[in-house]
Order: structure tokens, then C-alpha cells, then sequence
């Protein structure tokens, strides 16, 4: 069976979710090579990218991988379908992985999808495109397919590869190291997951009326064990900070859950979260446009709604 | 300094977008066309470079003739003059395609910065500007929400996943900036007056040397299979709030598990 090459994503040594769930759709067409860039593998991160069905990885330790923006991965990856022609190369569809995407396409002369929301025979790849309106059905024509899958496209799996660990040294071009990170400031995000990767999102929206009241937000977030979204008429407001918007100009959003507090549902916000499995609305006006794609609708006053939900999560846990 | 603003001409958000039954591209007849807004961050961060630094901001976009509604709009908020390339040829062209074009436009025309916005909001691919910084062989400074640059030198900082990276080069450079990073300004009258008269040229691929079989849809390195509009979600469950509304949204999410 043909290789296909899957670009690790991991924070700290830890490989995230977003990487198990690429390894368990490249093991349906394929056999799955994990491919670490940069220092800082460790031996659990080894047998977790093996428990998820890596027959390989590929580490390129070097710290230059990670001390430049992008490029150096896009030339590791380069470097590998050169040498073992894969059968595609999967990376997740976050800002980056999609920029190393881009950038290895050019260099190997070959088509990039990007944001798949699955992934079938032939590498032919499903997109959800103009806010949800229709379903695509997209392909690579010339070269190597290169594919970023939205995180929580796929349920992640194990299912044991042999985990066959291979160094990989890679010599960086100049051009790659035009761009020089000299400081990586991390900001407080506390214990919510990541927005894009959260398998649960709430979101507050205009109805929450101010900063302080999206504590209430938080406080579903937290009973659920949900990251914090915001819609852009909240953002925009100033009630909460802009990396958290989930629309068409923020974050892509796709959970198994998303809960919709006082939010319309414009085009602009369904464009970031329309491919979330489950969705549940609350709003007090009984026209607002949510309530179409909700799977179940609660009219009413969030200030309300949201407390008592969150009690009975509580409760119920 | 010579900067280089990208804009693009995409379907108004507002309206229905669709794509073309023949060929599966854009239909661009179907709905207006306005400037891609993330885009009118990287206008206004430009005008502003060249306000605190001296120099020329150019408008380069790749699109029909049609997109020179948006080019005037680039000129009224301030920018210098346009490049439109503007061909038959480039019907269909994919992410590739585009970024080989631009790239050959670029390196005909010159610069020491070229900002864009850090996406369309049409495609979304996201992967314009990397694309560039890799064609042209110059530093990468993308997803910027800030920018300074001091001479030759040019830093950023990158949002990441856990808050910035502080991002440096050397120019030239490619950058792409985030929405919120500055506030766009609103063309004034005399700027809309002031944009008639400003230099406009529009090229064709042989004026950029673009090699004709390597852009198009015939030239597509990714293509559109087949598409069709989502189906419907089915109609959900919507309860009116009776003081209990929490109560039954949670009895919703323990019948889906979540709880």
C-alpha cells in the first residue's frame, strides 16, 4: 500500500487530536506516515502516532524547522514525497498547515485542496463552500494531492501501525529562512480547548449585551468541557477578543456540538460553523435565522436559558 | 518604500453565490461584486506605511474587467495607481495558477513589500500569500496583526494558536494581516473624485510573461468535480422558553450523548 505523508501537529510534545484523526483517514487509503518537524518528540508521542496507525515517522529534529516561518516545513515535506513518493500528503487545515500546504504544492508542482471535510477514493475530497450553501466534490489533477482536512472532520480511531522511526535531515535553503520567529509569546488560555479542534463550542453573539455577561458563555463552555466562540457583532463590540470569532472572517468551526446563544445565524456566522453535526440555538426572536439549521431551538432569553442549562449539565455529570 | 497592495473582487457575501453549471467556477454574474473585505485591512496598512515612511502603494489585482470597481475603490481610500491583469486566459485559474500569474506581474513591476489580506472571502483557501513569499523566494510575514517597519527591516507579530510569534526579516517581504488590525478608512469625496484621474494599467499575460499553458482551467492543478446545493438540515426541534428552557435543552443533549 502507498505511503501517505501526515504532518503532526502537537504543542509541547503532545500530538493533537486534529493529527489521530488524519492518521485514521489516511489508514483508510493508505498506510499512514506521521511526519514530526522540529525538536521535542518524545517517546509517548511516538507510541500515540503508532496507536493511531502510523507504519512510520519521520522526524526532522532540527530546531531550525521551527525557528522560521513555514517555509522549512514545506522543504521537509518537499524533500519526502521526493524520496518516497507518496500517494498524498495530509496536513491539518489551520492557518498554517494550510500556508505549508500552499508552499509545498508550489514546490512540487502539485494541486492543494484545502478545508476538506472528508476524504474519499481517489483523494476525492468533499468541501463545504459559500457558507454552507453547497457541497463540492474537488480532485487533484497534476502532481502529488496535497490536502488540508478541517480538524473534527473524521472520528478519530486507533488501530495499531508499526511505528518504524526514521530521521530525516533536512538542509534548509536560504530563502526558507528569510522569516525569523525570535519570540513566541504565549498567551494565558487557560483549560478550554482549542476553538478550531473543540469537539463542543458555545457561542455568545449580540444578545449577550456586554463583556462581563459572556461569563455566563464561559460558564456553559466550562460545564461542557466546550471552547469559547463569539459571533463578529460581539467581537466587533468589543465584548470578546477577536481570535475567538467564528464566521466567514474568523475561525472555521466544525464540533459535533455547537451551541448558538443569542445569535442571529447571518450568512457571515454560518459560513464558520455550518458544518457542525449538532447544532442548538437559543434567541428570543423566534425569526432569527438560526433556528433553520438548529437541531433543536430554545426561544427565549439567554440570560435565562443559558444559566439553567448550565446548572443542569451539572447536575447531570 | 514600494508597496504592493493585492485586492480581489469577490461575490458579495450578501447575496446568493453560485457556481457556474458549464465549467464549475465562480458564477460572477450572479452576484455583485464588492472588495474582498479582509483586503481593505491590507489597503489601509499600506496607506499607512507610506504615510509614516514615504513611497508609493500600488493596487495590483487579477481578475475581469469588472474588477476595476474594485481597484477604484483601492484608489479612493488613497493607493497611487493600479496594475489590472486582466485575460481571458485566466478564466478558471486555481490557487497555483494565480500565484504564478501574480508572482510573474510582481516581479515585472518590483517591490519591496506586497501585503494582502490574509484570505478571500469566496475561496478561503488562505494560501495566497505563502504561495507568493515562495515564488518570489522573499520572507514570509503572514497573519500579521501588527507590522512595523524600520528601513530595510521589517517585524510582525504572527498569530499563532497560543498568541503571537514576533516575526523578523529583511525586505523585501510578503505579508498578509488579520482582520481588526487597523480600521479601515472610508474613501472620501475628494478621494473618489481623485481616483478617476489616477494611472490604471491593465496587462495581459504576454505583457507579464505568463506562460498561457500554465494558467486557466485547462491548466488547473485542482478542479471542481461535481457540486450541488447542501441538502436542507432537517427541521429541528424549537421549544418556546417557559421557564424551563434550560431544562429541556439539557434532556436534548443527554439524548445526543453530549451529557
Amino acid at each position: 500500500m502507498s505511503e501517505i505523508l501526515v504532518l503532526v501537529e502537537q504543542v509541547e510534545g503532545e500530538v493533537k487530536k486534529v493529527t489521530l484523526e488524519l492518521l485514521t483517514l489516511a489508514r483508510s487509503l493508505g498506510a499512514p506516515a506521521a511526519v514530526w518537524a522540529g525538536p521535542g518528540i518524545t517517546a509517548e508521542a511516538k507510541a500515540r502516532l503508532a496507536e493511531y496507525g502510523a507504519e512510520k515517522i519521520y522526524v526532522a529534529a532540527g530546531d531550525d524547522i521551527v525557528d522560521h516561518v513555514v517555509a522549512p516545513k514545506a522543504e521537509l515535506l518537499a524533500q519526502l514525497v521526493a524520496a518516497k513518493s507518496p500517494a498524498a500528503v495530509l496536513v491539518a487545515a489551520t492557518a498554517e498547515g494550510k500556508e505549508v500546504a500552499g508552499r509545498l504544492a508550489v514546490k512540487t508542482d502539485s494541486g492543494v485542496i484545502t478545508d476538506a471535510v472528508g476524504l474519499g477514493d481517489g483523494f476525492v475530497a468533499d468541501q463545504s463552500i459559500f457558507g454552507g450553501g453547497i457541497n463540492v466534490h474537488s480532485r487533484v489533477r497534476r502532481g502529488t494531492p496535497i490536502i488540508a482536512v478541517r480538524p473534527n472532520s473524521t472520528a478519530p480511531e486507533a488501530a495499531a501501525g508499526a511505528g518504524a522511526e526514521e530521521e530525516v535531515s533536512v538542509t534548509l535553503s536560504d530563502a526558507a529562512k528569510a522569516a525569523r520567529v525570535v519570540e513566541r509569546v504565549k498567551q494565558e488560555k487557560g483549560a478550554r480547548p482549542e476553538l478550531t479542534e473543540a469537539a463542543i463550542v458555545v457561542s455568545g453573539g449580540r444578545g449577550v449585551g456586554s463583556a462581563e455577561n459572556f461569563s455566563v458563555i464561559e460558564e456553559l463552555a466550562d460545564s461542557l468541557g466546550a471552547a469559547v466562540g463569539a459571533s463578529r457583532a460581539a467581537t466587533d463590540a468589543g465584548w470578546y477578543p477577536h481570535q475567538f470569532q467564528v464566521g466567514q472572517t474568523g475561525k472555521t468551526v466544525s464540533p459535533q456540538l455547537y451551541i448558538a446563544a443569542g445569535i442571529s445565524g447571518a450568512i457571515q456566522h454560518r459560513a464558520g460553523m455550518q458544518t457542525a453535526k449538532t447544532i442548538v440555538a437559543i434567541n428570543k426572536d423566534p425569526e432569527a435565522p438560526i433556528f433553520e439549521l438548529a437541531d433543536y431551538g430554545v426561544v427565549g432569553d439567554l440570560h435565562q436559558v443559558v444559566p439553567q442549562l448550565t446548572e443542569e449539565v451539572k447536575k447531570r455529570k | 518604500m514600494n508597496i504592493v497592495v493585492c485586492v480581489k473582487q469577490v461575490p458579495d457575501t450578501a447575496t446568493e453565490r453560485k457556481l457556474r453549471s458549464d465549467d464549475n467556477t465562480l458564477d460572477r454574474d450572479a452576484a455583485d461584486g464588492v472588495v474582498n473585505e479582509l483586503d481593505e485591512y491590507a489597503v489601509e496598512e499600506a496607506l499607512k506605511l507610506k504615510e509614516a515612511h514615504g513611497g508609493e502603494v500600488t493596487v495590483l489585482t487579477m481578475g475581469p474587467a469588472k474588477a476595476t470597481e474594485t481597484i477604484r475603490k483601492a484608489l479612493a481610500m488613497g493607493a497611487d495607481k493600479a496594475v489590472h491583469l486582466s485575460d481571458d486566459a485566466l478564466h478558471g485559474s486555481d490557487a497555483l495558477s494565480t500565484s504564478y500569474a501574480m508572482a510573474q506581474v510582481l516581479k515585472k513591476i518590483g517591490f519591496d513589500l506586497v501585503i494582502l489580506g490574509s484570505e478571500s472571502t469566496d475561496a478561503r483557501t488562505g494560501v495566497l500569500a505563502a504561495m507568493l513569499a515562495e515564488r518570489l523566494g522573499t520572507a514570509q510575514l503572514t497573519l500579521a496583526n501588527k507590522v512595523d517597519v524600520e528601513g530595510s527591516s521589517i517585524k510582525i507579530q504572527r498569530i499563532t494558536d497560543y498568541g503571537f510569534d514576533r516575526v523578523e526579516a529583511t525586505l523585501p517581504a510578503v505579508v498578509s494581516v488579520v482582520e481588526k488590525i487597523n480600521e479601515p478608512r472610508y474613501p472620501s469625496f475628494k478621494g473618489i473624485m481623485a481616483a478617476k484621474k489616477k494611472p490604471v494599467e491593465t496587462l495581459a499575460i504576454g505583457d507579464a510573461s505568463i506562460d498561457a499553458a500554465q494558467v486557466g482551467l485547462g491548466a488547473a492543478w485542482s478542479e471542481v468535480v461535481d457540486f450541488a446545493a447542501a441538502p436542507p438540515r432537517a427541521a429541528g426541534t424549537i421549544v418556546k422558553d417557559e421557564g424551563d428552557g434550560g431544562v429541556s435543552a439539557a434532556d436534548f443533549l443527554a439524548s445526543k450523548k453530549f451529557i
